[in-house]
């Protein structure tokens, strides 16, 4: 059962396992471990961002492809839903055409992306994404009337995912079961199969193949495998698994805007997720994203505590102040990066 | 014997050099034909040509009818061509095994045909579970070499298998070659270790200056130190 979820690719090393189950645990309990809206939001954009990463380890990882435009994909998923929930009255149906037409988009555009620019250098496919890309991302801006510009998108969402919705009257552990936990589990549920799915791909004969593509292009075509195939094919699964967690994100949220889906900030953050966690794993999309959306959210939190425990002490008190927290962001990622090249995955496994 | 492969005035530019200048080259079935010749000859364009790697400017090519010029690599690998490039191209962070399914191309290896290439390559068998860029180079060779028997192929193309392996491993590598002889499947094979070429050679054929400038039987040449040292000259004093 488990081998078959797995796709038979297991964390291969006790800390990792021991790592992951930790994340999945956590997760899974978050909504009645560490109640209250921050720890519930912080929970579902780990798990939204576990896809993302997940999906780009596809292409960087597994494939060897750089590309830009994995947040444009994101958007599109977003926008997708966005649009469809504030043209029609808030529905499953609404939900899914939203869904499924961002999907299509994103796939179709990977597509044409993918024919035109892969059989290039990979330098100039990278410069190619991150021009589309950036087109996107200005369009969506200027198109105010259609996407509400910068200001983005607010709408209501199916009912049975808003804080209005009462399961049981009665408190669980203390929590009100809510439309907000049924949006929770929906999305770390979707997060979980498309997860398994990648999974899935990376480890079957197709996945084998995009690995031999990475290791050794021309080796692989004189085997036999038309490359530009495969690489095309990668390019559009990739596409498609982040249109989908650009949907979970757009249901979490209830606003999609360009900062939130578009920006090529949150295409760095995908960056650094999934080489601090180890590319060419999945696993490290999971390590990954989980630390990195914490670290996000929690360090200035933590640093503040420390300010509060310093106080007295002069030049220490100035280093740890909650404003200093994009600065030790910072030289965690230059450590990490340092200490741990293969990422924490390709570390913990090597121990093994 | 039926010829499976032919050349005929084949020229290669790469860039903007000329590398191959008109070459006539014929493969028979079933036979290993050896391709000899001085360091820059032109022997692994020649291959490469064949493979689709490097376009033919001019001239024919031609797999037991099929004109091989208008195909994309993958598609003359799909006719059965089977290519050991020089460098061996193990994908290194993919296991043994890995390797090994992905030259089967469907998914499925021969369970007999498994057996037969670990009786003639115990170390792959060991190592089978391993990443293919810890082994050793002449492991990594025979690795090469298994990919491309894997399958029943109409020619196998094989680029300098010798070079850079002991004397000891290079035994091995010839006994095993003499098994793949024994299925009759044709092959190709670039050598410059002379010892190795006439233990396997039946036809062969010596390059100079992107042309082949001599071809015949393996035995004959072997049989003639005059003609060798008028064809391969120093290039032959060196390897032996």
């Amino acid at each position: 059962m488990l081998r078959t979820l797995l796709s038979e690719d297991f964390p291969r090393s006790r800390a990792l396992t021991a790592v992951v189950l930790l994340i999945v645990l956590g997760l899974v309990l978050a909504p009645f471990v560490f109640p209250g809206i921050r720890s519930l939001n912080t929970a579902a954009t780990i798990c939204i961002f576990i896809v993302l990463v997940a999906s780009y380890d596809l292409l960087l990882g597994y494939t060897g492809i750089v590309s830009f435009a994995h947040t444009m994909f994101f958007g599109i998923g977003a926008y997708g839903v966005a649009l469809s929930l504030k043209a029609f009255p808030a529905s499953w149906g609404a939900v899914a055409l939203g869904a499924g037409a961002g999907l299509v988009l994103a796939m179709g555009l990977a597509l044409v992306i993918g024919l035109f620019a892969l059989r290039v250098q990979a330098i100039f496919f990278a410069m190619v994404t991150l021009a589309v890309a950036s087109a996107f991302l200005i369009l969506a801006s200027q198109l105010s009337g259609l996407t509400g510009g910068e200001d983005g998108l607010t709408y209501r969402v199916p009912r049975e995912l808003s804080p209005a919705l009462k399961l049981v009257s009665a408190k669980v552990m203390d929590v009100r079961l809510d439309g907000r936990i049924v949006s929770y589990y929906l999305i770390f549920g979707s997060a979980l199969v498309l997860v398994l799915g990648l999974l899935r791909v990376v480890n079957s004969p197709f996945g084998r193949v995009l690995q031999a593509i990475r290791e050794n292009e021309f080796r692989a075509e004189a085997i036999g495998y038309r490359t530009a195939f495969y690489r095309t094919a990668a390019t559009c699964l990739s596409a498609g698994a982040a249109a989908l967690a650009g949907v979970l994100m757009a249901l979490w949220t209830k606003y999609t805007g360009p900062d939130t889906t578009l920006s090529l900030s949150i295409m760095i953050d995908i960056l650094l997720m999934v080489v601090i966690g180890g590319m060419g794993t999945i696993y490290g999309a999971v390590v990954g994203a989980t630390l990195f959306v914490l670290a996000k959210n929690y360090l200035q939190v933590l640093m503040a505590s420390a300010a509060e425990t310093t106080a007295g002490v002069p030049l220490l008190n100035e280093l740890v102040s909650p404003d200093r927290w994009l600065l030790w962001l910072g030289i965690l990622f230059v450590l990490s990066v340092y200490f741990f090249p293969t990422g924490i995955v390709g570390r913990l496994r090597g121990r093994a | 014997m039926a010829e499976l492969l032919r050349l005929e005035g084949v020229h290669t530019h790469i860039g903007q050099y000329h590398i191959l200048q008109g070459v006539d080259l014929v493969v028979p079935e079933g036979e290993l034909t050896m391709l000899l010749g001085r360091n820059g000859a032109g022997k692994t364009t020649t291959l490469r040509t064949i493979m689709g790697m490097w376009r033919a400017s001019a001239g024919e090519l031609g797999l037991a009818g099929t004109d091989l010029r208008p195909l994309a690599t993958p598609d003359i690998a799909r006719l059965g061509v089977g290519y050991v490039p020089e460098n061996m191209g193990v994908f290194a962070a993919l296991t043994v095994r890995e390797n090994m399914l992905l030259a089967a191309r469907d998914g499925a290896m021969d369970e007999s045909r498994l057996e037969w290439i670990f009786s003639l390559f115990p170390a792959l068998k060991k190592f089978w579970g391993l990443p293919a860029g810890n082994l050793s180079g002449g492991q990594k060779q025979m690795l090469s070499i298994a990919r491309a028997m894997i399958e029943p192929r109409r020619l196998i193309l094989i680029d300098e298998p010798s070079k850079g392996l002991a004397p000891a491993i290079v035994d091995a590598l010839i006994e095993a070659m003499r098994e793949l002889k024994r299925t009759a499947t044709t092959i190709l094979m670039v050598e410059q270790n002379f010892r190795m070429a006439q233990a396997l050679g039946d036809g062969v054929a010596v390059m100079d200056d992107g042309r082949v400038v001599h071809a015949g039987r393996m035995a004959e040449l072997a049989a003639d130190p005059a003609l060798q040292a008028r064809l391969l000259g120093l290039s032959l004093g060196a390897h032996q």
